[in-house]
């Protein structure tokens, strides 16, 4: 029997949360939406391990070069490939030039034919930004003929900007430009797969994602419970025509359990839609296919059973302390006092759980997947356990106020439970937001590394293939729109040897201008050479550097052959002192003008052109960018940055980011769903005390109270809560202690932004209620 | 017609529609200081309706109401606020006490409406709730006080700013008999003793035999049976 | 109302002389309708010739008559038994005024005014009566309650009839 009277009385409450007139149908709704962008937000963290999947899979069908290329003689079957990437205006453009040795080579993945010398495919963004006015530059950059398009196949993501293009005499350089290789197919050949993810940015993988899925779980919990205080008095009429309190109990399940179906539903679509229009949208560099958006089978099916589960439990364990009496619903008499034992216990256990791994960042040993995500979200669900406890003890002391403070505050006195309910979400997220971005600025600088260029000397370095003449080189960049100075510097090395030497020293080759940029010089004319004043003291050194020593300029290494340039040490070496702000730090050793070297010498360079900009023309960068490619494709072209970020790390906190948003962007829609409700539910009484005078402000400001004291609360809860998470997060990865507060100081704003936003979007319905029609009973 | 001499609200040729519906069609009033009227009429006949744009909460499209030698149509909502927390008060069917504040807090709000101290407020909340006979109940919040009680407290809320007017709509229209005629009993009483104009709105006789006149409203029409006679 | 039972029932609380019993009859059922000396005693005598009063004592001097009544065991009997069964409920068919009514409908007259005339009317008597309660004792209470509680029910029963004007005219039209 009982399994049909469960069934029956199940679908009773669906059927109440379906059609209950108006009223009914706007609960159901609002509930459904709720749980339905909470699913979507669960089912895109689903398909995140499906998006890096399907996006590492694509990297590695086209993958054109291997770490430790094999050498392979040139055939019929084979292409050599060059990379040229580039940039437009900070948009990174993968770019290749592609040469066949054969008549049947492999053709790069997403095209239907390997170009023809002079011929480009593109990918359908970068087709569009050729085409697109204003952008001379780009088409005087790639003025090849563009054939056809790159496919969907050959691109990670529907907005990545890459071309093959054509070109011929690529051989020459394999062995000089780590760039250029030749190949047999596309595609992971050597089984490489890409390193692994450092033990710290794992954890922090695991944080952004615990800290983002546990207010969206809240969230789940809170929208279940809209209309809460409608449904127990329909509950208690059925009371009155015979239930008994088990059958109101499933009843309500069964009301929950149709809001979160419909709310599955809703989400599906929601995601759906959402995946469809992710093509068209680039967040932080990164766009995805929609067909990236499969959630993990195994987690959407997980999605569809715990939403509606956890719906159930919640509503009945919101239930738990009511007794519903055919007459009425009473709350089990006064609720006691809040005990802060038991809730204290959560976050103890978090921090429990998280002890035993403090320090292991250090020795780059293993976190404990299941230790870390249990603590950290011991710790985040025990914000939602202290706040009740923290709002009802400090609205109990509030004393005095204004008249709208009094209203607030009584109110609050009265359903301190509700009022904490309403801001968990946001805390629980700012809480967790607050702990990882501190973790993030300590982490930060571990992965950001100095680079040791100073863009206060340079801003741009345009790196030359073999072969290009230096001087030319730098004479066309120097002319360049946009360039006030061009520096020309090339380095090779000389030593006792002519192939395969043990000891080098290194060369620097440039006229007297640029040789100054380095060193300071007393005097200098062309054919002079010097010496670092830092370089003299290894007897290894000392051997190379013995006025009238013969040696070889460029020497051989087995498979890499060099010039082999018969030199002289020049007599004459006056040491000279490194300049503090040499263009770069390893500028260092001989120093020689290019009269002092054989021409021979002068042909196996590796050449530098540093350029200073005049930052005041616009396109400067694009304009050398340009140029450099007109000089030659291979030419290597790059902006200098005092320092670079791993760029891991910042796809992980770039996640971080666009989650809290979303996070946060929910939470302050079922914030403002909550309180539209409370206002109906109160519509009698708003009209009652308009009419006997009280002012929309004052009413306005109550309202305003009743969300800002909650939150304020809430707010430094979270940022106890989550400096402490933090702290332990830094002392886990073993980061110097280090409280940064302006993320701090950001996220709780962010917080506080989302109260004020929804008491903003509540003022219109709120001042449509007070009107005095509300007094009408009809 | 004109209202007549030495009236303290008086209104005539109101008309209001909600929609389609007409709620008043023509109707006119005029009350006394001291006096106690009473607004009788089958339900949806408009009474509710006249009160509230006495009360001035509620626009009428056409006419005018008078109060005090003020025409109340030419006010901005502002002073139509102010002469509502100053000069009248209210009572409802349903108390429509504020949940969260006790009772002595409720009868005290008006006051604090228009700035008076807190504690001044309370004191005169609780005198008026001794005169009303539900000082006792102070500390309570209107949850846990009876219907009569909390009706009382509203009594007491309506009268605390020493109003000269008080707009009563249905105000026992929830209790029995016997807490009926108390409230209405304590409420002319207190009306009485300061000279505060009643205006009320009842469909019961007995309720509406506190009065000194009645004013019949039907169809969105008013007759006042005293000059008719 | 029974004038003898009544009188009964007072004289339970203890003997009373003749004027007494009327005074307390007057005060507390008789504001409409005092009671004459004459209807007191043709009343006492009729009750002491059936054995439920006796004569408790004559007062010398004075008024005319001043024998004081106690009542009997068989009086006590007779108030118990007559307080014990009910009244039979009586039935105004409100003739005078529904004929009224019936008659401005067919002159064509309007009948609303005629029930808002009357209604007015009626709440003139329970203005009366309220007022009376107001300043009376528990008993005048109870007894203008009662008045009231009646004058309501003719009162109910004109608004409704008022609710029915339009459907009572279609009626009668036929």
């Amino acid at each position: 029997m009982s399994a049909r009277r469960w069934a029956g009385d199940l679908a009773m409450g669906a059927r109440f949360a379906l059609t209950g007139g108006r009223e009914g149908w706007i609960r159901a709704l609002l509930t459904a939406v709720g749980v339905g962008l909470g699913v979507a937000l669960l089912l895109l963290t689903a398909a995140v391990p499906d998006i890096l999947d399907a996006r590492h899979a694509k990297e590695d069908v086209r993958q054109d070069f291997s770490l430790t290329p094999p050498k392979i003689p040139a055939a019929d079957d084979t292409i050599v490939v060059a990379h040229v990437n580039t940039s437009w205006h900070g948009a990174d453009i993968r770019a290749r030039l592609v040469a066949p040795d054969g008549a049947h080579p492999p053709v790069p993945v997403g095209i239907d034919r390997v170009p023809a010398p002079g011929e480009m495919y593109v990918s359908p963004a970068l087709d569009k930004l050729l085409k697109a006015p204003g952008n001379g530059l780009l088409r005087e950059r790639l003025p090849a003929k563009v054939v056809g398009t790159i496919g969907e196949r050959g691109l990670i993501g529907p907005t990545e900007l890459a071309y093959y293009l054509g070109e011929r005499g690529l051989d020459r350089q394999i062995g000089h430009d780590p760039g250029v290789g030749r190949i047999k197919r596309f595609g992971n050949v050597s089984g490489e797969s890409s390193e692994g993810l450092d033990p710290v940015l794992l954890l922090l993988v695991l944080l952004v994602f615990v800290v983002l899925l546990a207010p969206v779980g809240i969230f789940i919990a809170t929208a279940v419970r809209f209309g809460g205080e409608r449904r127990d008095r329909r509950l208690a009429a059925l009371r009155l025509v015979g239930c008994d309190g088990r059958m109101v109990r499933r009843i309500a399940a069964g009301e929950a359990l149709a809001g979160a179906v419909l709310g599955l539903v809703l989400g599906t679509g929601f995601f759906v839609l959402g995946s469809q229009a992710a093509a068209t949208v680039e967040l932080f560099g990164v766009s995805v296919f929609p067909d990236y958006l499969n959630p993990t089978p195994a987690l959407a099916t997980l999605v569809a059973v715990a939403v509606p589960a956890a719906a159930v439990l919640v509503t009945l364990f919101a239930l738990r302390r009511v007794v519903i009496e055919p007459l009425g619903v009473v709350r089990t008499a006064r609720p006691t006092r809040r005990r802060l034992w038991w809730r204290l216990l959560l976050p103890v256990g978090g921090l429990a759980m998280l002890a035993p791994m403090i320090g292991q960042g250090a020795d780059n040993g293993n976190f404990n997947q299941y230790l870390v995500t249990g603590g950290v979200l011991a710790l985040l669900v025990g914000v939602t356990a202290l706040l009740p406890w923290v709002v009802e003890r400090t609205v109990g002391r509030l004393g005095d106020g204004a008249v709208s403070w009094q209203l607030a505050v009584r109110r609050l006195q009265l359903s301190s439970g509700t009022a904490a309910r309403m801001v968990n979400g946001v805390a629980v997220a700012v809480a967790g937001a607050i702990a990882l971005q501190m973790l993030f600025a300590g982490v930060q600088a571990d992965f950001t590394k100095n680079t040791g260029q100073d863009p206060n000397r340079a801003q741009m370095e345009v790196d030359l293939p073999d072969g290009v003449q230096v001087a030319a080189a730098g004479a066309k960049l120097e002319g360049t729109t946009g360039v006030r100075a061009a520096v020309a510097l090339s380095r090779t090395e000389y030593s006792a040897k002519r192939l395969d030497p043990d000891n080098s020293m290194q060369l620097i080759v440039g006229d007297c201008a640029a040789l100054r940029e380095v060193a300071t010089l007393p005097s200098c004319r062309d054919g002079d050479a010097f010496l670092s004043a830092d370089w003299s003291d290894e007897p290894a050194a000392r051997k190379l550097l013995a006025p009238g020593r013969a040696v070889w300029v460029d020497p051989s290494y087995s498979g890499s052959p060099g010039a082999e340039a018969p030199w002289t040490v020049p007599a004459k070496l006056p040491k000279v002192a490194t300049r503090k702000d040499a263009l770069s730090t390893d500028l260092s050793g001989v120093l020689v003008t290019p009269s002092a070297l054989p021409a021979k010498a002068l042909t196996g360079l590796r050449a530098s052109v540093y350029l200073r900009l005049d930052q005041a023309v616009p396109e400067a960068e694009e304009q050398v960018r340009t140029a450099a490619m007109g000089i030659d494709p291979l030419a290597y072209t790059w902006t200098w940055e005092a320092t670079t970020r791993d760029e891991k790390f910042d796809t992980i906190r770039t996640g971080l980011f666009v989650g809290a948003a979303a996070v946060l962007a929910l939470i302050g829609a079922s914030l403002l769903v909550s309180q539209l409700e409370q206002l109906r539910e109160r519509r009698k009484l708003l009209s009652a005390l308009i009419a006997f005078g009280t002012r929309r402000r004052t009413l306005t400001l109550s309202v305003l109270w009743q969300t800002a004291i909650p939150i304020t609360l809430g707010l430094l809860l979270a940022t106890a809560v989550g400096l402490t998470l933090g702290g332990v997060l830094m002392k886990m990865t073993a980061v110097p202690l280090r409280v940064d507060w302006p993320s701090v100081l950001s996220m709780t704003g962010i917080g506080a932004g989302i109260v004020v936003a929804v008491t903003l979007l509540s003022l219109p319905p709120l001042l449509r209620l007070m009107r005095p029609d509300g007094l009408r009973t009809e | 017609m004109t209202a007549p001499a030495g009236s303290l609200l008086a209104a005539e040729g109101l008309r209001k529609t909600y929609g389609p519906t007409v709620a008043l069609d023509g109707a006119e009033f005029s009350i006394h200081a001291g006096e106690v009227v009473a607004l009788m009429g089958p339900s949806g006949s408009g009474k509710s309706t006249l009160l509230h744009c006495l009360a001035g909460i509620v626009t009428p499209d056409a006419g005018s109401i008078v109060y005090a030698g003020r025409e109340m149509s030419g006010m901005t909502d502002a002073e139509r606020s102010a002469l509502r927390r100053s000069e009248f008060g209210f009572v409802f069917q349903f108390g429509q006490l504020v949940p969260e504040l006790t009772c002595v807090e409720n009868v005290a709000l008006p006051l604090r409406l228009s700035g008076t101290p807190r504690k001044e407020a309370e004191k005169t909340g609780r005198d008026w709730m001794a005169r009303l006979e539900v000082d006792e109940l102070a500390k309570k919040r209107p949850g846990e006080v009876s219907g009569g009680q909390g009706q009382r407290v509203a009594v007491a809320r309506a009268l605390v700013t020493g109003p000269r007017v008080v707009f009563a709509d249905e105000p026992t229209g929830a209790l029995d008999s016997l807490n009926g005629e108390r409230v209405m009993e304590l409420l002319t009483d207190a009306a009485r003793s300061t000279n505060a104009a009643v205006v009320l709105v009842t469909h019961e006789a007995r309720v509406a035999a506190y009065s000194d006149r009645e004013i019949v409203v039907r169809d969105g029409k008013s007759r006042d049976m005293e000059r008719a006679v | 109302m029974s004038i003898g039972h009544t009188l009964l029932g007072l004289l339970e609380s203890g003997p009373r002389h003749g004027y007494d019993l009327k005074r307390a009859f007057d005060e507390k059922f008789g504001h409409d309708r005092p009671l004459h000396y004459g209807q007191v005693y043709s009343t006492m005598s009729r009750l002491l010739k059936n054995g439920l009063v006796e004569v408790d004592g004559i007062e010398a001097g004075g008024g005319p008559e001043r024998k004081r009544y106690a009542i009997t065991d068989a009086g006590i009997t007779d108030v118990e038994k007559w307080l014990a069964t009910p009244e039979k409920p009586e039935e105004y068919l409100q003739s005078t005024l529904y004929t009224k009514v019936v008659l401005a409908l067919l002159t064509h007259r309007d009948a609303a005014d005629i029930l808002d005339s009357q209604r007015s009317e009626h709440l003139r008597s329970m203005r009366i009566l309220t007022d009376r309660k107001r300043h009376g004792d528990l008993a005048d209470q109870l007894v203008c309650d009662h008045a009231l509680f009646h004058l309501e029910a003719d009162l109910r029963w004109l608004e409704l009839t008022a609710a029915r004007l339009d459907k009572l005219r279609t009626e009668v039209a036929r």
